[in-house]
């Protein structure tokens, strides 16, 4: 058998094969982000825990309404969604003349909120959500049974990311939003409802957050601790990418994940720490992050 | 100041003495007042960053955590005294505020606090990890021992003296501190970062000592938590306690010397009232009490008491 | 204005002082902790608190005249929390005797309360062998399993019918390393190996990596050393890709209530160790009937456990006419005990409540008659037989 720094490839495989899969997630997570802030100049700490309730909304969707997975991945960001742009209505919207660090802080209250809510009323560990019918089952790949489920996630995740690249980046809404965020007051001269626009992104950002929770419905159990623990490391993923850069949120989504996957078989106990690390390498070698346009 | 001003100061710290050394003896539980005081203590040590210089570091419970777990080790594996303990234990908080402050200080906002949580998350996975600090099952059985082998701190009493009198000595630290000409400086820098760079200050020299002298004080406040209550957990460095103390730092008044330590005891109690409760909405509670200060309380209780009368406390 | 403050301070004060301390004496105080929303919450959990409420009804509701309370907290598997809570009971509240477990982390954090306290302390649903082995105290009684039965049991029993290599997936705190040590010795001792071990946190839901790397080692037998949601994903997880295929998965702790969860598709020929089962006897039979109108549940072990410990606490309190803790330990240390959880235990010199315990297998979907008959007998094991003849020499407490 072949190894790789002493480690069999089939091994090695497998675990690329993996991260592959939470890269994807990641991606996608910090697209929101990376979006929210990007457009916005708003550090969403309560990401996670819209993450967390597209998946409650999943999971209740599925046990009391019956509402199946695919209705599901429509529904439940859209319902977040809405929840997101109540938020950024009532209370985001004040903070934007004042200092960053306020709606920072904001959003960290908001994510406890969520979170000591779904606590109280589901309890602290995982519900099960199952695996929907047409994608049970594996692919053999030789070095591993990888489930058709998560091959799935890994298709729609990065589909999606595409597919907000591309709508940011080269059409005309796009633009429109990149106007609108560098020079607020020049667009609504042109006639641009700003503050709709600011809205609707934050709803957009937030939606992406819930789509990602329905995909990981599946493969983690929803728990009202999902979202905490994933939040800090998608930060991290946005700070290494460059805080306003889409495509940078997006690739170093999916290499740390891969990265992430590597030091799981060659070095595990550095696993949890590996994306801290290296975002503290990237930042002594080049602060604004690897993609990244904003200045200090 | 008017000598009108100054007499109403020292009777208000005056009573202030007065409870707190009278506090164990009116029936409160001495253990609780205590985890009172270290919280205070921490509270402060966070306002030197976020009142006097403006800076939110997002991952503070790393000093306080890492301190209290490097005292419990020395004192429960290595043997070493008490004070020798709880001096180790703030060395290596100082030490670790070093190492972060040095990344995290060349950036401002929002990526200074992106950056000191990120680190401080990778301080709290080593935690995880690291084989003295007992990972999930914490360190326990610290001994409070005693103070340079005379006096026995093992008696509820005698600790909270000894607590009370480190906390009294780091809250005039503080002051000093911030009406000192670095303090000046501070305030100069937070006041116009540019305009002080011009005047030759190394901005980025005071930034990073300010950062220094807060991961050490807050070190100290996590070791003697660590002797008051015996035991160190990963909860002391969790992302959990980093953002409590922004939070009674927030509801306390940043920017004011009393306001950190009534946020603390405020929020303190508060959780342990509502303990009897289900946990999970005491986080609730939190959560909206951090919105409701950042959107319409944002002096904080004592910022507000100060704005009205029109002078500091 | 700052005069108020101050006299509003002192006034909070006062306030504070008065509502503090509960008058001690006139009442017997037996606290539960417990995790009531984490990962062992349907193992022990609010079940536990029932089950500690029923004894104390059965038993009459007072004791040498006076009546009996039960507090409850959840130690969210936090020994911070749960090291406090006892602590603050016994400063404050008057408390007589703890039973709490379901972690044993939080366990031994509140073992060293106990001997601080003095407080009988009953450790029921933790399973560390080391509560009666270096972390023991002449307070901590040991109750419904511990690692090394576990070990001596499901363990031995694989080893026997030819699983010889293992990989172990351990959750990673005092419990799981204790679990996968015990086990470990198991498989030596009857000529297997060890391939290797991974560590995964408390509360891991997505098993893929670790589960992986155990795949890698090629070992024949999978050992969960976890427990609760832990081990039903973990399962789930070992099912999905297709590892349960090519290696035997080896239950080390498994609740009824996790095979409920895992469905008898998923779980059946599973080995495991317990030592209580609802549909041993007509005894068992009748208190599970009551449990489970109430919980809606069919009770663990644990939940047994709870049941019996407080039981056998109040019976020593009325046997020596006091809730001096010195008398009701020595009381309970030369007393055998006989009730639904187990005939003729005795608790040993380390605080081990010795006593039978089973191995089961679960049973196939065909074999299962009615709703929850999941287990049939393999082994009966005397307790003796699971935890030695002697006790644990890493006690202190143990004259050598």
């Amino acid at each position: 058998m072949t190894t790789v720094f002493g480690v069999p490839l089939p091994a090695i495989l497998g675990q690329l094969m993996l991260g592959l899969v939470n890269g994807s997630f990641y991606a996608l997570l910090s697209l929101g982000l990376a979006v929210i802030f990007g457009l916005l100049g708003v550090v969403n700490f309560a990401h996670g825990a819209f993450y967390m309730l597209g998946a409650f909304a999943a999971y209740v969707g599925l046990e009391t309404f019956g509402v199946n997975y695919w209705c599901a991945l429509i529904l439940a960001p859209l319902t977040v969604g809405i929840l997101g742009i109540v938020i950024e209505r009532l209370f985001l919207r004040h903070l934007y003349q004042l200092d960053p660090l306020y709606g920072l802080l904001l959003t960290f209250g908001i994510a406890l909120i969520a979170e000591g809510i779904m606590r109280g009323l589901f309890g602290a560990s995982g519900k099960s959500y199952p695996v929907p019918d047409s994608l049970r089952g594996g692919f053999n790949l030789g070095f591993m049974v990888l489930p058709i489920y998560r091959a799935w996630v890994i298709f729609a995740s990065l589909s999606i990311c595409g597919a907000s690249w591309f709508l940011i980046e080269r059409t005309r809404l796009g633009a429109t939003l990149r106007a609108a965020t560098e020079n607020a007051h020049l667009a609504q001269a042109f006639g641009i409802n700003v503050p709709l626009i600011v809205m609707m992104t934050y709803g957009a950002g937030v939606a992406l957050a819930a789509l990602a929770g329905v995909l990981a419905a599946p493969v983690v159990q929803v728990s009202p601790l999902m979202g905490s623990s994933l939040v800090i490391v998608v930060f991290a993923v946005v700070v290494i990418g460059g805080m306003g850069s889409i495509l940078g949120a997006i690739a170093s989504g999916v290499v740390l994940g891969l990265i992430e996957g590597l030091t799981k078989v060659i070095y595990p106990e550095a696993s949890n720490v590996v994306v801290f690390v290296i975002m503290a390498v990237v930042l002594i070698w080049r602060p604004n992050g690897l993609f990244g346009r904003e200045s200090p | 100041m008017s000598a009108k001003d100054r007499f109403a100061k020292v009777w208000l710290y005056g009573v202030l003495a007065i409870v707190g050394l009278a506090a164990p003896w009116l029936g409160l539980y001495p253990v609780f007042l205590m985890k009172l005081l270290c919280f205070s203590l921490f509270a402060c040590a966070f306002n030197l960053l976020l009142g006097y210089t403006k800076m939110l570091s997002f991952g503070h419970a790393a000093y306080f955590g890492s301190s209290a777990y490097v005292t419990g080790w020395l004192v429960t594996a290595q043997g070493w005294g008490t004070i020798a303990g709880i001096l180790g234990g703030v060395a290596v908080a100082a030490l670790l505020g070093l190492a972060i402050g040095a990344l995290a200080v060349r950036r401002q906002g929002i990526y200074f606090a992106m950056i000191t949580l990120a680190l401080s998350q990778l301080v709290f996975f080593v935690c995880l990890q690291a084989p003295f600090t007992g990972g999930e099952n914490g360190l326990q059985g610290i001994p409070r021992g005693s103070v340079f082998g005379i006096i026995d701190l093992g008696g509820d009493a005698a600790m909270y003296y000894f607590v009370l009198a480190a906390f009294a000595a780091v809250y005039v630290l503080i002051r000093r501190i911030v009406h000192s000409p670095f303090g000046q400086v501070l305030k100069a820098i937070r006041a116009n970062e540019p305009r002080a760079t011009s005047l030759g200050y190394k901005v980025d020299r005071y930034k990073l000592l300010a950062f220094v002298l807060s991961a050490g004080l807050a070190g100290l406040a996590g070791s003697l938590k660590a002797l008051v209550l015996g035991f160190v957990t990963l909860s002391d460095v969790s992302q959990a306690t980093s953002g409590e103390v922004i939070l009674m730092t927030l509801l306390g008044g940043s920017g004011t010397f009393l306001g950190p330590a009534l946020g603390a005891i405020l929020v303190i109690s508060l959780q342990e009232y509502l303990s009897g409760l289900v946990g999970a909405w005491v986080s609730v509670m939190i959560g909206a009490i951090f919105v409701v200060c950042v959107t319409a309380f944002r002096r904080g209780f004592i910022g507000e008491i100060e704005r009205r009368l029109a002078r500091r406390i | 204005m700052l005069k108020s403050a101050a006299i509003a301070l002192c006034v909070l004060a006062g306030l504070l002082a008065v509502s503090q301390v509960r008058a001690a004496g006139e009442q017997v105080v037996i606290g539960v902790i417990e995790d009531l929303s984490g990962v062992y919450a349907d193992t022990g959990g609010q079940g536990s608190i029932e089950a500690s409420t029923m004894a104390i009804a059965d038993f009459g509701g007072t004791v040498l005249g006076k009546k009996i309370i039960l507090l409850s907290v959840d130690h969210q598997n936090k020994p911070d929390i749960g090291a406090s809570k006892f602590r603050e009971w016994a400063d404050q509240q008057g408390l007589n005797a703890l039973l709490a477990g379901s972690n044993t982390g939080v366990s031994i954090a509140m073992a060293k309360v106990a001997a601080a306290k003095k407080v009988p302390f009953f450790a029921v649903g933790a399973g560390g062998a080391s509560l009666t082995g270096a972390d023991c105290t002449p307070y901590t009684v040991h109750y419904v399993y511990d690692t090394t039965a576990l070990g001596n049991g499901t363990a031995s029993a694989i080893v026997r019918e030819g699983g010889k290599t293992w990989f172990f997936v351990t959750a990673d705190y005092a419990f799981g390393t204790q679990l996968q040590d015990a086990a470990a010795r198991v498989v030596l001792a009857n000529g297997g190996k060890v391939l290797g071990a991974v560590r995964a946190p408390l509360g891991t839901t997505d098993y893929s990596s670790f589960l992986l790397q155990a795949q890698a080692s090629r070992a024949q037998v999978l050992g969960l050393a976890n427990a609760g949601t832990d081990f039903i994903n973990s399962l789930k997880a070992a099912d999905e890709f297709g590892i349960t295929k090519t290696m035997r998965p080896a239950a080390l702790l498994t609740f009824i209530t996790d095979i409920h969860s895992l469905t008898l598709q998923t779980a059946q020929g599973l080995y495991l160790t317990t030592s209580w089962y609802w549909d041993l006897n007509d005894e068992t039979r009748g208190f599970a009937k009551r449990f489970f109108a109430k919980v809606k549940k069919q009770p663990t072990m644990a939940h047994a456990g709870y049941y019996s410990a407080t039981l056998q606490y109040l019976n020593a309190v009325k046997a020596v006419g006091s809730t001096d803790p010195g008398l009701v330990m020595a009381q309970l240390k030369k007393s055998r005990i006989n009730d639904v959880f187990t005939k003729n235990g005795y608790i040993r010199a380390d605080g081990l409540m010795v006593h039978t315990m089973y191995v089961m297998q679960v049973k196939t979907p065909a074999e299962s008659k009615n709703p929850w008959d999941y287990y049939k007998v393999v082994k009966v094991m005397s307790g003796e037989e699971a935890d030695g003849s002697q006790a644990d020499p890493a006690c202190v407490l143990v004259k050598k």
